[in-house]
């Protein structure tokens, strides 16, 4: 039987001063997701690990990790497509730490509300849906696949640079719903991304891009929130 | 203590919806999650969500009636027919105000919400977006529950509900990040966590959905109703079990056994793939126990190669990914090996269609309430549309008992839940320092196989009596368990043992209300009573606490509206 040698960093807040690493070898048949290895360490050699989980399925977005040195969703990522015999766990880094593999993500979820993620309307709602295009619905594919797992939010070095900037993710969902043609927003939205600390931090670095394990692109997204930004302030649109 | 008007357990689609409705009758809510809401198990639900909106020119006379009548047939009259109609009935309603408020629903040519054929419907009538429905449901309300300024508790997990001369007034919850129980206060408490698939090893479910709020309520008094109807949804993948949507046979996909027949024809020669979960899934174990799976295993696949790749991408984009990732098969290219897989909780807290349950001042809604509108076999599309019908109903009706009230406020808690905080603090105090014997993990790993062996898709006297018996053993040695971690933040090893006890529970009310319930009805399929028994059994199974096991009694269904009558698809 194959051995996967998970090699995690630890830290324990109320008995360690500085992070650790420790060693466990985990046994598999065909297939072991790094989840999976992880809840095999927890079960059988370290009932004091800790980490996030949840759906299994790539859909929640609570295990993003960083894995033999990038970003990636445990549960999604098999060890047979990893290169060499040892995994290396780590949480995400340049985030505060809560213990072993969990990271704080308060600021991350603080950013999420400060930029008003919702739909915002002002004409009076029909009895029935509001009509979409395919076409106009098409303009959401991308942004509303988020799953808010916070991989793009930790890799941004304009986050590491400036704590106040509200980051990739923010971003992509005040641009999911500034696209949505249901959307009556005029300038509510538009304060919380056309100031310092907002669309324009991002120096389009793209590492958000290379970060995201749903492959979407925030960058693009927030590419388009500046120029729409400008069009406002130069040609006086409400939207 | 805490204090907050109404507590809320559970983040999901049914929770959220709740506390949004009750909000807006002016109550002061706390949302109390295990995550961050949004990463509820909701978010998993792929196909889509049932309403007679008659959007599609196939469906134009499509009424609410006529999805009762689906409903209620698909239940194999168990579902409470007035609770159905409650539901169909509220249906577009509520659809139209998830749309309202920012959900991308996938959309036809004229701009109305899309809707495709589901299984044991007469109509296309599922309402969906792409196949991330869930997804798309769970992030809108979530963000409405943002903008309706909700106090939200997250990564909260909650062990006991506080019940102060005879009503609930809270329950006592373990903060993950900052570690120690804390009481949550207020003058009502709805459930919302969700179904219990992790009884069973081969489940489509969220690692956290593990029927903790039924473990709470049942503990605490309150009734299950149903627990023996599982369903096995009929396209899990191979080898993780993660759910394949219905909606993949909605847009034309096939079940092929290894002679390369769709077999389908064989047991709903008119519906085909798109009977019935319970029996699409009793077809699919039929052709394998036969010896014809895939090179005589124990798998069939699902073929969607005809459908093209331009229809995949646009339609069933996420479940492509998934099967890429954890099954290395691309749909576009290769059929997807998949097995039946344990997907629903059909039963539950046993409420009425405001979410109210016999203990005043608690509610319970979603997946871990049993109202019913599901009875013994669940429709596909119809537990998103419950979670918020009966999400916001239950919200409402809460508000109108909190207003009605004059409730003893923070000052009665205090000392009431003191003293659960300190049963708690003891309880995890014995399970740290007891001499005990046994590995939590290894008493989980009995119990999930025994579950899916023994309580699986066909069932028989011999088989599950064997299976009661270890999980009544598993209950002793589960008295004896040791907890090797006490103290501290995001300590697993307490939570996964303090729920193991009450998955245990759960179990044995599925377990036992199976064996006794000596008929065949929608997923509950007996190999030695195949026929349903309408005379002796057409009725609720309840099952009351005990601490030796599970005392069963029953209630009569609501008919009235639709004649039971045979099924036939």
């Amino acid at each position: 039987m194959p051995v996967a040698t998970f090699h995690i960093k630890r830290f324990d807040p109320d008995n360690d001063d500085m992070p650790r690493y420790d060693e466990f070898s985990v046994p598999y048949e065909a297939s072991l997701t790094v989840l999976d290895g992880l809840f095999y360490v927890q079960e059988h050699f370290d009932g004091s690990l800790s980490f996030r989980y949840c759906c299994r399925a790539a859909v929640c977005g609570s295990c993003a990790m960083y894995i033999n040195g990038r970003y990636r969703l445990a549960c999604q990522t098999n060890v047979r497509h990893l290169d060499g015999d040892v995994i290396t766990v780590e949480a995400m880094p340049h985030m505060p730490l809560v213990k072993d593999l969990v990271c704080d993500m308060t600021d991350f979820f603080a950013k999420y509300e400060y930029i008003e993620p919702w739909l915002m309307r002002n004409s009076q709602d029909p009895a029935k849906e509001i009509g979409q295009t395919p076409e106009e619905r098409k303009k959401l594919d991308m942004p509303i696949d988020c799953i808010l797992c916070g991989a793009c939010y930790s890799t941004c070095p304009s986050v590491w640079g400036e704590g106040n900037y509200i980051g990739p993710a923010a971003l992509l969902k005040a641009y999911r719903f500034e696209v949505d043609s249901r959307d009556e927003a005029r300038k509510q939205r538009l304060a919380h991304f056309d100031n310092e600390h907002g669309a324009y931090r991002c120096h389009t670095i793209t590492n958000c891009v290379e970060a995201c394990p749903k492959e979407l692109n925030p960058t693009e997204g927030i590419q388009w929130l500046k120029r729409a930004a400008v069009r406002r302030r130069l040609f006086g649109r409400l939207k | 203590m805490i204090n907050h008007q109404l507590i809320v357990v559970g983040g999901g689609l049914a929770g959220l919806r709740a506390a949004v409705e009750a909000r807006a009758d002016g109550i002061d809510v706390a949302v109390l999650s295990q995550v961050w809401p949004g990463r509820s198990h909701s978010g998993a639900a792929q196909g889509g969500i049932n309403a007679a909106l008659a959007n599609d020119p196939e469906g134009h006379d499509d009424t609410p009636e006529k999805h009762a009548f689906d409903t209620v047939k698909g239940s194999d009259y168990l579902a409470d027919q007035d609770a159905a109609i409650q539901m169909t009935s509220d249906a577009p309603g509520v659809i139209f105000e998830m749309e309202h408020w920012g959900c991308p629903f996938s959309r036809y040519d004229d701009g109305r919400i899309a809707q495709r054929p589901f299984g044991g419907a007469g109509y296309p009538r599922t309402c969906y977006g792409a196949d991330k429905t869930g997804h798309y449901l769970l992030h809108t309300l979530v963000e409405r529950a943002y903008q309706r300024g909700i106090t939200m508790y997250t990564e909260q997990f909650v062990t006991r509900l506080i019940v102060h001369d005879g009503r609930c007034i809270g329950v006592v919850a373990y903060d993950m990040t900052k570690g120690g129980f804390e009481a949550f206060c207020g003058e009502a408490v709805i459930m919302a966590t969700g179904g219990a698939g992790r009884t069973y090893s081969n489940t489509t479910n969220a690692i956290i959905s593990t029927g903790g709020g039924m473990a709470m309520a049942y503990q605490a008094g309150v009734l299950l109703k149903d627990m023996e109807f599982i369903q096995f949804h009929p396209t899990g993948l191979l080898t993780t079990n993660i759910l394949m949507t219905e909606g993949a046979r909605g847009e034309g996909g096939y079940l092929i056994n290894d002679l390369g027949e769709r077999f389908m024809s064989k047991y709903a020669a008119k519906a085909m793939e798109l009977a019935p979960r319970d029996i699409t899934s009793r077809s699919i174990q039929t052709e394998i126990n036969e010896g014809r799976g895939i090179g005589g295993k124990g798998y069939v696949y699902l073929d969607l190669r005809h459908l093209g790749a331009e229809k995949i991408m646009e339609r069933l984009p996420g479940i492509r990914d998934l099967a890429i990732h954890f099954e290395g098969v691309d749909p576009i290219e290769e059929p997807v090996p998949i097995v039946p897989s344990q997907h629903y909780t059909m039963g539950g807290i046993d409420t009425d269609v405001n979410g109210a349950t016999q203990l005043p001042g608690f509610y319970a809604a979603g997946e871990c309430a049993c109202v019913s509108v599901h009875g013994a076999n669940r429709l596909g599309g119809n537990s998103l549309l419950e979670t918020i019908v009966f999400g916001r109903r239950s919200g409402a009706a809460a508000a109108r008992y909190i207003q009605g009230e004059p409730g003893g406020g923070a000052q009665a808690a205090a000392a009431p839940s003191a003293a659960a905080v300190q049963e708690m603090a003891v309880a995890v105090d014995r399970l740290a320092s007891g001499a005990g014997s046994e590995d939590s993990y290894a008493i989980r790993a009995e119990m999930t196989t025994t579950m899916k062996e023994h309580f699986g898709i066909f069932r028989d006297a011999p088989t599950m009596r064997t299976g009661l018996d270890t999980m009544l053993a598993l209950k002793e040695r589960s008295r004896h368990m040791t907890l090797r971690n006490k103290f501290g933040v995001f300590n697993l090893d307490m939570m996964r043992t303090l729920e193991l006890e009450g998955m245990i529970d759960v179990a044995l009310a599925t377990a036992t209300g199976a064996l006794a319930r000596t008929e065949s009805r929608g997923s509950h399929s007996r190999t030695d009573y195949p026929a349903r028994d309408d005379v002796n059994w057409l009725k609720h199974t309840l099952a009351h606490y005990q601490p030796e096991g599970p005392r069963l009694d029953s209630k009569p269904v609501t008919l009235g509206t639709f004649e039971p009558q045979e099924r036939k698809y």
